[in-house]
């Protein structure tokens, strides 16, 4: 069949393009060109593209198959860039990963691939569609580690439909290249990226204070009875379950503070100890890849890309859903709440600003940095 | 694959693989004393004299380049030091990179330049360096350059010409055009790519100074050993090509095919290169023609192609006023030799492309 492959340049989707290929579909590589490498590495005269689509073009090339590069930059700044500033502005922790999956990455090449007469859409990502009688599933990956069904809760059945993840079975990494090798891709040993892609430096609240200058305004650091602790220099450095960057706010009482809440409109970093939690999570727009439930859904959820997935209930709302957790944790808003039987990805949708007086008060222990983690 | 992008290379002429293969045989740097050298010097003059004499001006007065992209830089920049500089706003990129804050001078919807605003901005000011292209390589539009340079003549302005797309399709003259400067492209007229030159009148290659001094070959106004295979191709290639006028009949029936499809004719009002069609296919961005066309096995282009290889908005078209329709556009420039069977394939092509694409459009 002719099938559109999403490629990166990286060596999952290179070695995607190699696999598809080898065994005999007409492969049609694309590239989508989502920012200007050169601005973005603040690199003089560095290529618009960069060595990413330039390996994904000599991968093409050495396969024999068309490749692509669209250039996407505009959508994906609307798209993902500006809402990635509106909402760490608004005391946010946004998944950029899950937007461009979305928005730009799903919707834009399922609408190539019907331009172009391509059956199916393949890429590099580390999860399973499984094809029952009563449709597609998404899976996680039978590679727990590397799993990225959480950065995918938002796919449409109808995408998912027509999208193919030839990653999703492999036992590891180390499996994917030597693939990548013995296809003679001459990306199989290229390093894994670390960074927001478009973000090469790291330094995301940068970016942010770039786009949204209010955001690095300095502000207090205070207890949820509002005593001020300290001094912050921008909401943007911040998130919840943050145990980092508190300078002195990150004792009192004796004890260990980490950041519980975010109030953009005062300015102000919340605090609070460790055992500081709420079993209650509002939800909104929400996408469901089975039959939207009725009754309250028992399933897991993951509040974060890197954790583990931990019971809870689902109820649907008016405004989308609110689950309600076995125990308590620190959502951060912005984030992505998704709904898992075992491996199976039922559903999600994202994290909106905590309610007032839910919080309660028990043991919780994430305090990673959610934007660290990419797909 | 049928290859109806002639404007961004043409296909080797039989004469130009003849003349580079025999180059290719014989060693020898044309600056050596010894017989090899001299012979090699033969041949080189021996060029030189036949692509002066097929566009126009002295021996003296050629300046072997790698490419129109270096006749074109060394142009601006020989001949235009202490000069303002005034370009066409459809200008190549060539033009275009080499003078980064040149006045840009406008053009009408068909791409034609406008005389008058040029006649205004030579009014005042100091003395000027204009460049306007011959003909457009996206529209195939040609400029009124032989008015042009009556216009800079009066004002005491140098008329640099870019003619790469032009040679070999039309007939060009340096001193009927009346310009300073000629810059031509071995692989525009069906020679190897790699070789090119500056053609100067008189009084401009006097003026000339040079961007690379090196071994101060070409009357020390381009260092470098002359490629010679290439040289001897490009040679054959600008005198086996004689014009473009027998292609005619092919773009209007491949325009013919496209406009029943639903395509618009850019530029169709303006006097053209007669192998060249910009093709609008409204609401379907030209990325997509192009990927649908290529997967057709059919090459054709759209807007200036990055070196990332992307399809970027076309300065030409926007500067034309054509808005949206600017995304929407393609090239077909037919090859030297495009034959009835190719722009059948492209019009089945086409018209199944607009087909399947019109649905978003709608």
């Amino acid at each position: 069949m002719r099938v559109l492959v999403a490629m990166s340049g990286g060596v999952d989707s290179s070695t995607v393009a190699g696999l598809l290929h080898e065994a005999g579909h007409e492969v049609i590589g694309v590239t989508l060109q989502l920012y200007d490498h050169g601005a973005a590495s603040a690199r003089k005269g560095a290529c618009c593209a960069g060595q990413d689509i330039h390996d994904a073009r000599r991968v093409a090339d050495g396969l024999g198959i068309p490749h692509y590069v669209l250039d996407r930059e505009a959508r994906f700044r609307a798209a993902v860039i500006e809402d990635f500033a509106d909402r760490y502005a608004a005391g946010e922790t946004p998944v950029p990963c899950v937007r461009c999956n979305q928005r730009v990455k799903f919707a834009d090449l399922l609408t190539l691939a019907d331009d172009l007469g391509a059956e199916a859409l393949a890429t590099g990502h580390y999860v399973r569609r499984i094809d029952t009688a009563a449709g597609p599933e998404l899976h996680r990956a039978a590679d727990k580690a590397r799993d990225q069904s959480w950065f995918l809760f938002a796919t449409t059945r109808a995408e998912l439909a027509r999208t193919l993840f030839p990653l999703g079975a492999m036992a590891d990494k180390a499996a994917v290249r030597a693939e990548a090798a013995r296809l003679g891709l001459a990306v199989a040993a290229k390093p894994d990226s670390q960074d927001l892609c478009f973000v090469p430096t790291g330094s995301y609240a940068e970016l942010v204070t770039r786009l949204r200058p209010e955001a690095a305004e300095p502000g207090e650091i205070v207890t949820a009875e509002g005593r001020v602790l300290g001094r912050h220099d921008g909401i943007a450095g911040y998130t919840v379950g943050q145990g980092k960057r508190l300078g002195a706010a990150s004792m009192a009482d004796g004890a260990r503070q980490i950041v519980t809440a975010i109030d953009p409109a005062r300015r102000r970093i919340v605090v609070g100890p460790p055992a500081s939690g709420t079993r209650d999570v509002c939800l909104a727009e929400l996408n469901w890849l089975i039959e939207p439930p009725v009754a309250p859904l028992r399933c897991t959820v993951k509040l974060r890309a890197r954790e583990v997935p931990q019971p809870a209930s689902v109820f649907l709302t008016a405004a989308g859903a609110r689950v309600r957790l076995d125990a308590p944790a620190l959502p951060a808003p912005g984030q992505a709440c998704v709904f898992y039987d075992g491996d199976r990805v039922l559903g999600g949708g994202f994290i909106a600003r905590a309610q007032a007086g839910a919080h309660s008060s028990i043991s919780v222990s994430s305090t990673k940095l959610p934007s660290a983690a990419i797909s | 694959m049928v290859y109806l992008d002639a404007n961004a290379s043409e296909p080797l002429r039989p004469e130009a693989r003849a003349a580079v293969l025999a180059a290719l045989e014989a060693p020898g740097n044309p600056s050596s004393v010894h017989a090899a050298g001299r012979a090699a010097r033969h041949r080189l003059e021996t060029a030189r004299e036949a692509i002066s004499a097929r566009f126009g001006t002295g021996t003296a007065n050629l300046v072997f380049t790698s490419g129109a992209t270096e006749a074109d830089a060394l142009a601006i920049h020989g001949l235009g030091a202490g000069r303002r500089v005034i370009i066409g706003a459809t200008e190549h990129d060539a033009v275009r990179a080499a003078a980064p804050d040149a006045d840009i001078l406008p053009v009408d919807g068909d791409g034609i330049a406008d005389l008058d605003a040029l006649e205004r901005m030579l009014a005042s000011g100091p003395p000027a360096l204009v460049c306007l292209m011959l003909a457009n390589n996206e529209t195939g539009t040609i400029q009124p350059v032989a008015a042009a340079a009556a216009i800079c003549r009066r004002h005491g302005a140098r008329l640099h010409v870019d003619a790469a797309q032009a040679a070999g399709r039309l007939p060009v003259d340096l001193a009927t055009l009346g310009a300073a400067s000629l810059a031509l492209s071995s692989h525009k007229l069906g020679g190897p790519a790699g070789a090119g030159a500056l053609l100067l009148d008189a009084a401009a290659a006097a003026a000339l100074a040079p961007l690379i001094r090196g071994g101060g070959q070409e009357r020390g106004r381009r260092g470098g050993t002359p490629p010679l295979p290439a040289i001897a191709g490009f040679a054959a290639a600008c005198v086996a090509a004689g014009d473009a006028a027998a292609l005619a009949p092919l773009r209007e029936a491949a325009e013919t095919a496209a406009r029943a499809a639903g395509a618009v004719v850019i530029g169709a009002a303006a006097p053209r290169l007669a192998n060249t069609a910009c093709l609008a296919l409204p609401g379907v961005a030209a990325e997509t023609q192009l990927m649908a066309l290529d997967l057709a096995g059919i090459a054709v282009s759209a807007g200036a192609a990055c070196s990332s290889g992307k399809v970027a908005a076309s300065h030409v078209l926007a500067a034309m006023g054509l808005g949206e329709l600017a995304r929407c556009a393609i090239r077909v420039s037919l090859p030297w030799n495009a034959a009835d069977a190719d722009i059948a394939a492209f019009a089945d092509a086409y018209a199944a492309m607009a087909a399947r694409l019109a649905r978003h459009a709608a």
